[in-house]
């Protein structure tokens, strides 16, 4: 479950993004400080054998359906949580550039789901303590089942979330909560039974690699990543609001907004004003209370919007916006083909 | 099975296309990755019911394209591929968002069919420029570029071994699932049962295989870092290409294009 550019705001996307760089950084000298030369060969296969174990379909008993594996829970088992969150980290990232999954700037919203839960929330707290010092068949059937289910349902939770702050999608969040919990428990529950399968196997056959004691890997303490995650919360709260208090998303927002704060104090209004006619001229719909509001209010708002934004309900615009689209499309596209036989007659 | 050579196939053909030697291919990777960032940005930073506003950040893709001398249509079946979830999520917007925003003669538009539409544009341009950054730039110059903008060096090196092995991991998946599918009269799909030990054994050999990898680097020198004989020379064409299309991009943004364009054409009609 990728994440899309296409659903995500800036302020979302901006902030999911600084909260995976800080893990990647963090991670990276985790790891820099015990065994970076032993793992990195190791972390980088890995990664691929999660790429290609994905492409392997199975059938999922009693339904007829098949899936796929996520890999999460089994790079964390056999990593531990730091190099796991950097090799899940790579293998989202080349999916993401490769293949279109999930896109650039939701790299950071689906590193955090699909990587942060397994690596530094099931792996520690469930995994870890179910299993113990002594591996049994049991303990890694319980334990990964569990992590599994658990590692899903917070990156769906998270993906809910991150779709509700972005405010592009109109589902809401009952709706998609309902939606999504129930899919990822089916999904996770699979997850756990396959990577108990897969961890089983190896650990049969070659005990050593499921059973290397955590210290050697650090350890996490719940205080760690509890602080850890107030600290994204916060963060994330904080470009919310300061991206939605005003306007609810915008670039121009944000890049003229700065320059107008610094003259808040100053009586100058000149900033301000030409802020304000900047903000006029590229919103569209001023705010997202548009459609809610009463249609006497509805009929204002358009009124003061139409001479200059598109999806206004005047029919004059919307023909100059239809016929300016198509000109617009026909114009890139011409450029386009003279660029092409340009560039093959050079 | 057909998936897996797909993948395969389209994992190697985009980062060829890198190989070439053209106007946008010598421009430096780090400007491109600076443009696409900025591109990205802007357009998902409109609002949701804009649709002919996001019109014009097409320039973009085409001119690399044509440019960069990148099939189109391999772009445009990569996109479909990889839209199930964005318009799974999409199609919602129609179904709970009736309110009718405008009408083209007679019929009357709702806000959730714009911003449906909005979010399927907005899907095809995010993904298409991270797919062209791959065609033109080439995964290793992006990787390298990536550790020049100081991302640490442990996740840069473990991208670039990674993307080494997975054709080589991804062909051994393919020759275990055909073995599999020969004895077991050609079954699309492996059992869950088998599924465990399939994979396991992928794993332990994934293992082995990484532990070969890792003592013959070490006999070669490996000091934890995989050198890239490559020089980075930003020069004057690089800035101008950062300028001209993050001006245009913002341009875009401030701007609906389309709205002047069609106004103007409108008033030019007799």
């Amino acid at each position: 479950m990728h994440m899309a550019d296409a659903l995500i705001s800036p302020a979302i996307g901006g902030a999911m993004w600084a909260a995976t760089a800080g893990l990647t950084v963090y991670s990276a000298r985790k790891l820099k400080d015990d065994l970076e030369e032993r793992s990195v060969p190791l972390m980088g296969v890995l990664g691929a054998f999660i790429f290609a174990a994905q492409m392997i379909n199975f059938t999922i008993p009693a339904t007829g359906s098949s899936g796929h594996l996520g890999g999460g829970m089994i790079l964390a088992i056999l990593l531990g949580p730091y190099a796991a969150f950097l090799t899940m980290a790579s293998v989202l990232t080349v999916q993401a550039l490769f293949f279109g999954d999930g896109g650039l700037l939701a790299l950071g919203c689906n590193i955090f789901n699909l990587g942060f839960w397994p690596c530094f929330v099931a792996y520690p707290f469930i995994y870890q303590k179910i299993i113990g010092s002594k591996p049994t068949q049991r303990r890694i059937l319980i334990g990964a089942t569990l992590s599994g289910i658990v590692a899903l349902q917070l990156g769906a939770f998270g993906v809910v979330l991150e779709t509700l702050f972005s405010g592009i999608s109109e589902l809401p969040f009952t709706t998609f909560v309902l939606l999504m919990q129930p899919i990822h428990l089916a999904i996770g529950i699979v997850e756990g039974l396959v990577t108990t399968a897969v961890i089983t196997f190896v650990w049969k056959a070659n005990p050593e690699l499921v059973a290397s004691e955590s210290s050697s890997r650090g350890i996490l303490s719940l205080k760690q990543v509890l602080a850890g995650l107030v600290v994204i919360a916060l963060f994330t709260g904080g470009a919310l609001s300061w991206f939605a208090s005003t306007h609810p998303d915008g670039l121009e927002w944000a890049m003229f907004h700065t320059a107008g704060k610094e003259e808040l104090n100053t009586p100058t209004d000149r900033i301000h004003a030409y802020t304000a006619r900047i903000q006029g001229k590229t919103s569209i719909l001023p705010d997202y209370g548009f459609k809610e509001n009463s249609p006497a209010g509805k009929a204002e708002n358009t009124q003061a919007t139409t001479s200059e934004s598109w999806p206004g309900i005047s029919a004059g615009t919307t023909v100059a916006g239809i016929t300016g689209g198509i000109l617009t499309l026909a114009l890139a596209l011409c450029i386009g083909m003279i660029l092409r036989r340009f560039s093959r007659s050079d | 099975m057909a998936r897996i050579e797909s993948a395969l196939l389209s994992l190697g053909s985009l980062n060829e296309l890198a190989a070439q030697d053209t106007a946008i291919h010598r421009r430096d990777p780090r400007a491109k990755l600076v443009t696409t960032a900025v591109f990205i940005i802007t357009v998902v930073s409109f609002n949701k019911y804009d649709l002919s506003g996001l019109l014009p950040f097409i320039l973009y893709p085409i001119v690399l394209t044509s440019l960069g001398n990148v099939p189109s249509g391999e772009i445009f079946r990569k996109i479909l591929i990889a839209s199930p979830f964005a318009i799974f999520i999409g199609i919602f917007n129609p179904l709970l968002d009736r309110q009718i925003l405008m009408h083209i003669g007679p019929i009357g538009i709702s806000g959730g069919w714009l911003s449906f539409a909005s979010i399927l544009l907005r899907f095809a341009l995010t993904v298409s420029v991270a797919l062209i950054l791959i065609a033109t730039t080439g995964f290793e110059a992006v990787c390298l570029s990536l550790e020049r903008m100081k991302v640490p060096r442990v996740f840069v090196t473990q991208l670039l071994f990674m993307y080494r092995y997975l054709f080589v991991l991804i062909e051994e998946a393919l020759r275990m699932v055909r073995a599999f599918s020969l004895r077991s009269f050609n079954a699309k799909r492996v059992d869950i049962g088998v599924f465990g030990s399939l994979v396991g054994q992928l794993l332990l050999r994934t293992m082995h295989r990484a532990q070969r990898i890792h003592a013959a680097m070490l006999s070669r020198g490996f000091d934890g870092r995989i050198p890239l004989l490559r020089s980075f020379k930003a020069d004057i064409w690089d800035a101008a290409f950062i300028l001209f299309w993050s001006a245009f991009f913002v341009l875009a943004r401030m701007y609906n294009i389309p709205h002047y364009l069609g106004t103007l054409f409108l008033a030019a009609l007799p």
